[in-house]
């Protein structure tokens, strides 16, 4: 943690303490906590709606998409046909080089469940499901230890603080699986069945789980739903430093001094996240580019330190702001073998329903493999490119987890190509011993 | 209609369907594999791509993205591009993925030449392989003896589990394992339990589901002498495509009818034709020495001696409802109405003439599959169709999921969007009330069942009806009004019921409930099956007064007639052993026409080879009053002739008049029809033999038929002539036109770079619409004028007596039937017969599962089969099987332990209790 902020400037980290002990109850209510809650169950579900859309809150799971508008899709009302409605929280946080979600339920679960009965409230909907990934094993005890002490006080089950609003939460342990953090996936998991993506429309908001209206958000997005509730959306927005709005957690992983996972003002310069908070570079270490957002997110480079980490600033560049946690290349590291590990990954974690990512991932890696190990043929180079074309966009596979999957690749591809080469021409890879590094 | 535009070209669309279909439906070539037209979207296999542009501007400057065909609605004004480049490229890429792990296989593979994967992969050009890697690879699994397993050549397709899961309700296969190493079996090996697995062979795109018993006896398609004919396994008329090489009947394949079977058949009848290659079928007339052993003859003798039997004596006929019309028609012209059996069994006649009678009685409608598959409430009373008429619970297995259809209508999702509106509608279903003496096959998606003796089904149903018209509320009739209601609350209710569980009650109960939904301005529709392909065509042919077996049997005693004819019927088939000895002992002569060695040939003192429904051609009445005509896919050998040949030449001989204007099979059905008024409409079921496609007749063999002059050369190197057909349109040659005529003539499908059977589309006028030359089939019955048959009194209730139990058919898919019992494959899942019980009354008995029982005084001794689905005080018994002929459906028998009854080894099953037969 940085203190450089002042303390109510980092809403969704106010709580969490430097020995990373989890906030109970009593010490989540003596610092505000279910206030949120009181001012929206104050108002009306309609209102609430109109003050995250205001925020302009994006989602914090990777595509950054505006909440308050997914959320006004979902039927209110006379609108929405008889039956329940879900809200769940995705976290089930697997994205490679990621572990911001963990920080918060870990440190401060009441935060995630309040901000879930606030969104719960806003759309109305009665049953709320935390999917959460089955090695966070502690953050799963804490947030059931959370749910049942809001059980104790009201907070959760029938008729809430007498608003006569009803809501029950359940903590869904996730059977381990990456394609689980695509919300359809997750939607199928949560029912029983094959994690497999669905086509959209018709979209969760209408028809998802168990063919019911369903919204499902990132832990993150969900924690800062009862902060903008009470606080408004103007204060929500002035905390941002661009366009985007509010704060984001920012995590840099790799060869740095102090690698972890800071809350700052959205749309900190890149530079600022990897000297000042993650302390730089190792010594002896040179950075040679970084994936800005998770292991799906395209490789950056030392020319783009300067840039905001906001959603349409890292768009812009090429690259996507994904879930904000960065994975750093160092000069010391051999890319091709960077970008085969994480092919391999997402090869192994395809859910095998669409040709082009059941099929084509493992012919990647494959490639990279021979590469890497000196059997890379010129004619790869023509094979990956292929590749990205073929896999890399969406709407050619059947959800975004290939084109994600491609996107290393793809701007290894244009950043590091010299390297590749390398590997060919030589017959080894000249970042391992024997190399001719 | 829409109008959309593709490469340039524009083209009107039926509304509400999507890119794929409509591109076929034009005519044009768009390569898929998970896409089927009878199972819709999910958008798994990515084939189908193709360039989607925004607006004109963006189509000139090639700025468009890539679709999926199969996930695209028509909306007017679209514009696409198939033959661009990068759709080209997209689809190329695809075919190669799917070829890194798919063995290069194909010249021992069973698929081969008839593979979609092979099709599509010359039809996107994909030729030489970059990737270096490793093929994946795969342990196969043990499926049973009809399926054979290959799953290396899986390109992952997902229509197995969905046609097996999602379409039939089968639980007992699925997608295993995740990324490439995704595996479509069993989670352990074992027999495949669902009673349609065998489409899995025509469904998988690929070689990973083939036909097992083909697989062993193999030949390929483009070998096969094929001609159109209708499954004779039960009453529904499928139709079908039965494959011939050698003599021998290799497969049946599917004909699509739009209105029966569409895309799939049941396993009785994909597997069950085997018995036209049995080691027990005839080929030469026998005549019966003093010593009991037969003299084989040739045509020329048996005619002979049939003739001089028929004048010598005083002929009476016993006809058969598993042959066609003429054949039938032909043996009563010979031996005169009044001495004309149908051959039902003495129980079962009645029982069919009702069936008929009701349908022709009531004003509701009797549904063909497709308008079953319509039905948004469904009321079963009493028959287990998928043992009885499986195709019927197929499309039953449909018709719940209308709920799912208009929930889909209220979100504008179009019915192809399969995936999406499985998971919008997850468990919903339209009603489906399921009333049957035990359990059946459909009671998981049923709204409620009731598991009741004949008689108590028959209350409820006429508890049912009263609701409807509003007469009563009984108290303790809860059920009788939430079904009254269900069924009184749909657009198209549905009433199914039949001679399955031999009770006349309970058809008239069903029939009740129809006339009473019609009667409250319902459109509503009334099934009832009947035992045999042609059991609803000998009813129409012989009419409700003709004799049965007693009467036969006391004209013979009287003296009156003394010599007999037996058509295509085992008798002891229909009544105990006895009985028939009885029956036969009663004639001079008995003289049999059949097509497989069986206890009813072996008492004859002539026996003349009759030709199966492979070898001939005939005209079959389906339940649904449908008549249709199969043809012979090859001709008998030896001196086994059609029954309908012997019998006219028998009729010529003899010099009879009738005979006089019959020269050809068309005659006899022209004749048929102008003397029966019920079966007039039968000559049109088919075009006559003067038929012609653009002047030529129809191959039976494509026009990659090879090896003909080969086959024989083994026994000599001459070519014999062709075989003629004189009799059809159809001719046993490569030449000729297969294409676009009536769909009652089409002998296989094909179409140039269309191998497979996804050809069919190239017949269809849109995309699992009706055939191009139009439906196979003729429908005889019109709905009636009114109810005739009082609704307002049922029977008594059913009363458990102390010592007695009503014996209950269980009709079985396999082993209830009597010819496809006999077939490669179904011979293995056929059970020994048995009784079952539920345990309370089994734990009087003090017997438990596995004992022996004897029923009644000598007449069974069966294995018991502890079942509590069984309504007290009665007792299942395995209709149809060895070892319970000389049981009487719906009698009260007497049931002990069956003194020195040796247990069965006790069989070992898996977890799953998937590891048996049943």
């Amino acid at each position: 943690m940085s203190g450089a902020l002042p303390v109510l400037d980092r809403p969704l980290t106010r709580n969490v303490r430097a020995d990373r002990s989890p906030t109970d109850m009593a010490a989540y209510e003596a610092n505000g906590g279910y206030r949120g809650l009181r001012a929206a169950l104050a108002m009306s579900a309609a209102d609430c709606l109109q003050v995250l859309k205001d925020s302009n809150l994006r989602g914090r799971g990777g595509a950054g998409f505006p909440t308050g508008m997914k959320w006004s899709f979902v039927p209110m009302g006379d609108a929405c046909s008889p039956g329940h409605k879900y809200l769940i929280c995705n976290a089930d946080e697997m994205e490679p080089g990621t572990f911001k979600d963990r920080l918060l339920m870990e440190c401060d679960p009441h935060q995630l469940v309040e901000g879930m009965i606030c969104a719960a409230y806003t759309l109305q909907a009665d049953v709320a499901y935390i999917f959460i990934r089955a090695e966070y094993h502690k953050a799963t005890r804490l947030l059931q230890e959370a749910i049942d002490a809001c059980k104790a006080k009201g907070y959760l089950g029938d008729n809430i603080l007498g608003s006569g609003y009803n809501l029950e939460m359940h903590v869904h342990s996730s059977a381990g699986r990456y394609i689980c953090g695509e919300e359809t996936a997750l939607i199928s998991s949560l029912e029983g069945k094959r994690a497999n993506p669905r086509a959209k429309p018709p979209f969760p908001q209408v028809s998802g789980l168990w063919g019911r209206p369903t919204i499902v958000n990132n832990v993150e997005t969900l924690c800062n739903v009862h902060h903008i509730i009470e606080r408004g959306a103007d204060w929500f927005q002035s905390l941002g430093l661009t366009a985007d709005a509010g704060t984001k957690l920012y995590g840099v992983s790799g060869r740095v001094k102090n690698p972890g996972c800071w809350e700052l003002p959205m749309g900190t310069p890149v530079r600022e996240i990897i000297e000042e908070y993650a302390g730089g570079m190792e010594e002896g270490y040179q950075l040679r580019g970084f994936l800005p957002g998770g292991g799906s997110t395209d490789f950056l480079t030392v020319e783009h330190l300067d840039l905001a980490m906001d959603y349409d600033t890292i768009g812009k560049a090429g690259s996507r702001m994904g879930t904000g946690t960065m994975i750093i290349l160092d000069d010391k590291t051999c890319p091709v073998g960077f970008v085969k590990n994480l092919t391999e990954f997402f090869a192994q974690e395809s859910c095998g329903f669409c040709t082009p990512c059941r099929d084509g991932l493992p012919w990647s890696a494959q490639v990279l493999d021979d590469i890497e190990h000196g059997r890379g043929l010129p004619e790869d180079m023509d094979t990956l490119q292929r590749q990205v074309a073929f896999i890399g966009a969406i709407g050619n596979t059947h959800c975004a987890l290939a084109p994600g999957a491609m996107e290393p690749i793809q701007s290894a591809l244009k950043y590091f190509r010299e390297d590749f080469e390398r590997h060919i021409d030589g017959g080894s890879c000249p970042y391992c011993d024997g190399g001719n590094s | 209609m829409p109008v959309i535009r593709i490469d340039g070209v524009e083209y009107e669309v039926e509304a509400g369907g999507n890119l794929l279909e409509a591109t076929l439906g034009l005519g044009l070539d768009l390569p898929y594999f998970c896409w089927h037209p009878a199972m819709g979207s999910i958008g798994a296999c990515r084939q189908c791509a193709v360039v989607q542009y925004l607006d004109e501007e963006s189509e000139q400057a090639g700025r468009g993205r890539i679709v999926m065909g199969c996930m695209t609605p028509v909306t007017d004004g679209a514009i696409f591009s198939l033959g661009g480049d990068r759709a080209q490229q997209f689809r190329e890429a695809i075919v190669e993925s799917l070829m890194l792990n798919h063995p290069h296989d194909c010249p021992v593979c069973a698929e081969g030449g008839e593979c979609h994967l092979q099709d599509m992969t010359v039809m996107v050009g994909h030729r030489d392989r970059h990737y270096r890697g490793r093929k994946n690879t795969h342990r196969n699994q043990y499926l049973g003896p009809l399926i054979h397993h290959e799953m290396n050549r899986c390109i992952t397709c997902y229509r197995c589990t969905r046609y097996y899961r999602d379409y039939a309700g089968g639980t007992d296969l699925a997608a295993l394992a995740s990324r490439d190493h995704i595996y479509f079996g069993r989670h352990q090996e074992g027999v495949l339990q669902s009673e349609f697995a065998g489409n899995l062979v025509e469904v998988c795109p690929t070689g990973v589901f083939t036909d097992r018993i083909l697989v062993h006896d193999y030949t390929r398609k483009w070998d096969l002498q094929s001609a159109p004919s209708v499954c004779t396994g039960c009453a529904v008329g499928c139709n079908t495509l039965p494959g011939e090489r050698y003599g021998r009947l290799k497969r049946v394949h599917n004909r699509y009818n739009v209105e029966v079977n569409g895309y799939f058949l049941c396993d009785r009848g994909r597997f069950g034709a085997g018995f036209v290659n049995s080691d027990k079928r005839l080929e030469y007339p026998g005549l019966r020495r003093e010593d009991g052993r037969y003299d084989a003859l040739d045509h020329h003798r048996a005619l002979q001696q049939l003739q001089a039997a028929c004048n010598q004596g005083n002929l009476a006929g016993i006809g058969s409802p598993r042959t066609s019309v003429e054949a039938n028609f032909l043996l009563r012209t010979l031996v005169g109405p009044d001495n004309f059996s149908p051959g039902f069994a003495d129980s079962e006649q009645p029982l069919v003439n009702l069936a008929l009678q009701l349908q022709q009685d009531s004003p509701a409608v009797t549904p063909d599959l497709r308008s079953i598959e319509s039905a948004d409430a469904v009321l079963v009373l009493g028959e287990d169709v998928t043992n009885t008429a499986p195709r019927i619970a197929l499309a039953l297995r449909q018709s719940v999921r209308n709920r799912a259809y208009a929930m889909a209508a209220d979100l504008g999702l179009e019915t192809w969007q399969d995936a999406a509106i499985r998971n919008l509608a997850q468990d919903e279903r339209s009603p489906l009330y399921i009333t049957a003496p035990g359990d059946t096959p459909l009671d998981d998606v049923a709204a409620g069942t009731d598991r009741l003796a004949p008689q108590d089904i028959a209350c409820l149903g006429q508890a049912v009806a009263a609701s409807i018209a509003g007469d009563s509320n009984e108290a303790g009739q809860d059920r009788a009004a939430e079904i009254a209601a269900a069924l009184a609350g749909a657009q198209r209710p549905l009433v199914v019921s039949g001679t399955g569980c031999a009770s006349g009650e309970v058809m008239q109960a069903a029939a009740a409930v129809a006339n009473a939904l019609c009667t409250a301005g319902r459109q509503a529709m009334l099934c009832l099956a009947v035992p045999e392909a042609n059991s609803l065509g000998q009813a129409l042919l012989c009419g409700a007064d003709a004799p049965d077996f007693s009467a036969l049997q006391q004209r013979a005693e009287a003296g009156e007639v003394d010599t007999l004819l037996v058509l295509e019927n085992d008798l002891y088939r229909r009544g105990d052993g006895d009985r028939i000895d009885r029956l036969l002992a009663a004639f001079k002569r008995v003289i049999v026409l059949d097509g497989l060695d069986n206890a009813t040939t072996s008492s004859a003192d002539l026996v003349l080879p009759a030709a199966s429904f492979a070898e001939s051609e005939g005209t079959l009445v389906s339940l649904e009053g449908r008549a249709q005509r199969h043809f012979p896919v090859f001709p008998p050998p030896a001196e086994r002739r059609p029954a309908w040949v012997w019998l006219l030449a028998c009729l010529k001989e003899l010099e009879r008049e009738e005979a006089g204007s019959l020269h050809h099979f068309d005659d006899i059905t022209r004749a048929c029809a102008a003397a029966i008024p019920g079966l007039s409409g039968i000559p049109a079921a088919a075009p006559d033999h003067h038929f012609r496609n653009a002047g030529v007749k129809i191959p039976r063999q494509t026009h990659r038929y090879s090896g003909r002059t080969a086959m024989r050369a083994d026994v000599s190197v001459h070519e014999p002539k062709q075989p003629q057909d004189e009799e059809s349109a159809l001719a046993f040659t490569m030449e000729g036109l297969n294409r676009a005529q009536p769909g009652s003539l089409l002998p296989y499908v094909w179409s140039p770079g269309w191998n497979s059977n996804q050809s069919l589309h190239k017949f269809q006028g849109e995309v699992g619409g009706p055939l191009k030359g139009g439906t196979a089939g003729v429908r005889l019955l019109q709905p009636g004028s009114g109810p005739v048959v009082s609704g307002s009194t049922g029977p008594e209730p059913f009363r458990a007596e102390d010592g007695q139990w009503q014996l209950v058919p269980r009709q079985k898919i396999f082993g209830s039937e009597e010819l496809s019992a006999l077939s490669p494959g179904i011979d293995e899942l056929v059970t020994p017969a048995f009784v079952e019980l539920g345990s309370a009354d089994a734990e009087s008995l003090g017997v438990a599962d596995g004992d022996g029982l004897e029923l009644g005084d000598g007449l069974a001794r069966l294995e018991l089969r502890i079942n509590d689905c069984i309504p007290a005080g009665c007792a299942g018994f395995a209709a149809g099987h060895a070892g319970a002929e000389n049981l009487q459906p719906l009698a009260r028998v007497t049931l002990r332990r069956a003194e020195g009854w040796q247990r069965r080894e006790p069989q070992i099953i898996g977890s799953d209790g998937g590891g048996g037969n049943d």
